[in-house]
């Protein structure tokens, strides 16, 4: 399984072609205290750079956009009851959405973990 | 991801006395009116809880301290009073009072405390947003023989919350004697304070003003009370929000009057029968016959915080009112906001809607504060 992430701070664990999304560990220190979480319904057709779902934290609103295109197979339902996951567990617990890639090609755009570091450094 | 709303550009941000302190404590600096401020140090929700239960340090030294004094003879009080609707004649020494600044049509120009030094002199804080435009009000509309001071070499630090008192009684033996709205001056390791014990939270609490050279020693002495952490604007905003006191530039503005801000508590009764401030006839005529719209306090329903600038909309979707603060209030569990309505909708138990971002929020109109003051008004 390879971890992926955007210059938009979300990743995308891929597994065949399943991926899981969440915001990254520096992207929830960001926001601080998170109250709400708004995820996609299963089912729903996104483009990569799609707003997929909205964070809300004590501060403000975030969208949180798709990094690859797919197809949502479910938003995470712990969220709905429990929206601190995400400044707990930003990157395991903590996900947003899982969806079926229609490209995977799109990948290549996308960050490896060491880049994403570096990344985040120079911010 | 990204945020729905962008900073705005300011050419030169300033730093305030304790811009180095507020960075040895962590604390995440943003620009805010006009200055270097801590947003947070280790997140708002602890620092909103903390303060409620303990008591947080939170520098307000953006904001404008003024003094009005006058050499020749002036009238210090009367020349304020013809810009604002409180009764300052009637004002005991050392006692302070929340007033509006008003334009000649009734809006609201600025809200703000005041207090009486003595019998002609008056100390003010103002916002730090507004206050150089205060002062060209001021300057323009009082006599001549008036003088405005604006106390910029000093720090003004807000001690709030219920241990607030214990706090600051331990360093400074005194202030425990005062009660909500009084304010006295006081000294602490040489430097000369002016104190009042009043804040911006509903909670009990103290503001504190001592020359910037003073102002990091305070703070370091303050903040190594077991009782006291310091704060930073983001639990400030959440516990006044809870607490039900507007802010100005946002639940605040000049397209507001004091009647339709539900301010009518700052309208005392020998002015209003004197009709003699800014705005009076209209102000007056507003609160005989009821304002076209009412700042109200809104439970909104579900988790989703409503925000600034969401809608308020009728049955038909149309716009009828707009939110003026929101978001999720920390010690009441839940999301909840201010907003103008129409004077039909703005009874306590009102259901409304609301409109952000293409998604509807039910909300209940309800009376303030939503978390209950818990201001000291004298030993039981």
């Amino acid at each position: 399984m390879s971890r992926y992430f955007t210059e938009d701070h979300e990743w995308i664990d891929v597994d065949g072609d399943v991926g899981t999304v969440g915001i990254s560990d520096y992207a929830q220190g960001q926001l601080g205290d998170i109250v709400f979480v708004d995820v996609p319904e299963s089912g729903k057709s996104l483009a990569k750079g799609d707003e997929a779902a909205v964070v809300e934290s004590v501060k403000a609103a975030s969208d949180v956009y798709s990094p690859v295109s797919g197809t949502v197979v479910e938003g995470n339902p712990a969220l709905t009851e429990e929206p601190g996951l995400v400044n707990t567990d930003a990157e395991t617990e903590g996900w947003f959405f899982k969806l079926t890639l229609s490209d995977v090609s799109e990948l290549d755009t996308l960050m490896d973990e060491a880049a994403y570091e570096a990344f985040v450094a120079n911010l | 991801m990204s945020d729905h709303d962008d900073d705005d550009v300011i050419i030169e941000t300033l730093l305030l006395p304790l811009d180095g302190w507020h960075r040895a404590r962590g604390g995440r600096m943003v620009e805010f009116a006009g200055y270097w401020m801590p947003v947070q140090y280790e997140g708002i929700m602890a620092e909103h809880l903390w303060t409620r239960e303990n008591a947080g340090l939170f520098d307000v030294s953006h904001m404008g301290q003024l003094t009005f004094t006058s050499d020749d003879g002036g009238d210090v009080v009367a020349a304020l009073e013809a810009l604002m609707p409180a009764d300052i004649a009637g004002l005991a020494l050392n006692r302070a009072r929340y007033s509006l600044l008003l334009n000649e049509s009734g809006g609201i120009l600025d809200d703000l405390m005041l207090t009486r030094q003595a019998k002609d002199r008056v100390y003010m804080v103002v916002n730090g947003a507004t206050k150089y435009d205060d002062i060209g009000h001021m300057i323009e509309h009082l006599p001549d023989e008036i003088t405005l001071n604006l106390m910029e070499g000093h720090a003004l630090l807000a001690l709030q919350g219920p241990k607030a008192v214990d706090a600051l009684a331990r360093l400074i033996p005194g202030v425990e004697a005062m009660v909500f709205m009084q304010a006295g001056a006081f000294e602490w390791q040489g430097h000369d304070l002016w104190i009042s014990r009043s804040g911006y939270t509903g909670e009990d609490g103290f503001e504190i003003s001592i020359a910037a050279e003073g102002a990091e020693a305070l703070a370091e002495a303050l903040t190594a009370q077991p009782e006291v952490k310091p704060i930073g604007l983001g639990a400030r905003d959440s516990l006044r929000l809870e607490a039900g006191l507007p802010l100005y530039g946002h639940d605040l503005s000049t397209e507001a009057t004091p009647v339709m801000a539900d301010l009518g508590f700052a309208l005392f009764k020998r002015r209003r029968e004197a009709a003699d401030f800014p705005g009076a006839e209209r102000i007056l005529a507003e609160r005989e016959s009821g304002p076209i719209v009412k700042r109200v306090g809104l439970l909104v329903e579900g988790r989703q915080p409503v925000r600034e600038g969401a809608a308020v909309v009728d049955a038909d979707g149309s716009e009828v009112g707009h939110v003026t603060s929101g978001g999720f209030a920390p010690s009441v569990g839940a999301p909840i906001a201010m907003a103008y309505v129409p004077l039909a909708l703005a009874t306590p138990g009102t259901s409304i809607q609301l409109a952000q971002r293409g998604k509807v929020h039910a909300a209940t109109v309800t009376t303030m504060p939503f978390v209950p003051h818990r201001y000291f008004r004298g030993a039981k």
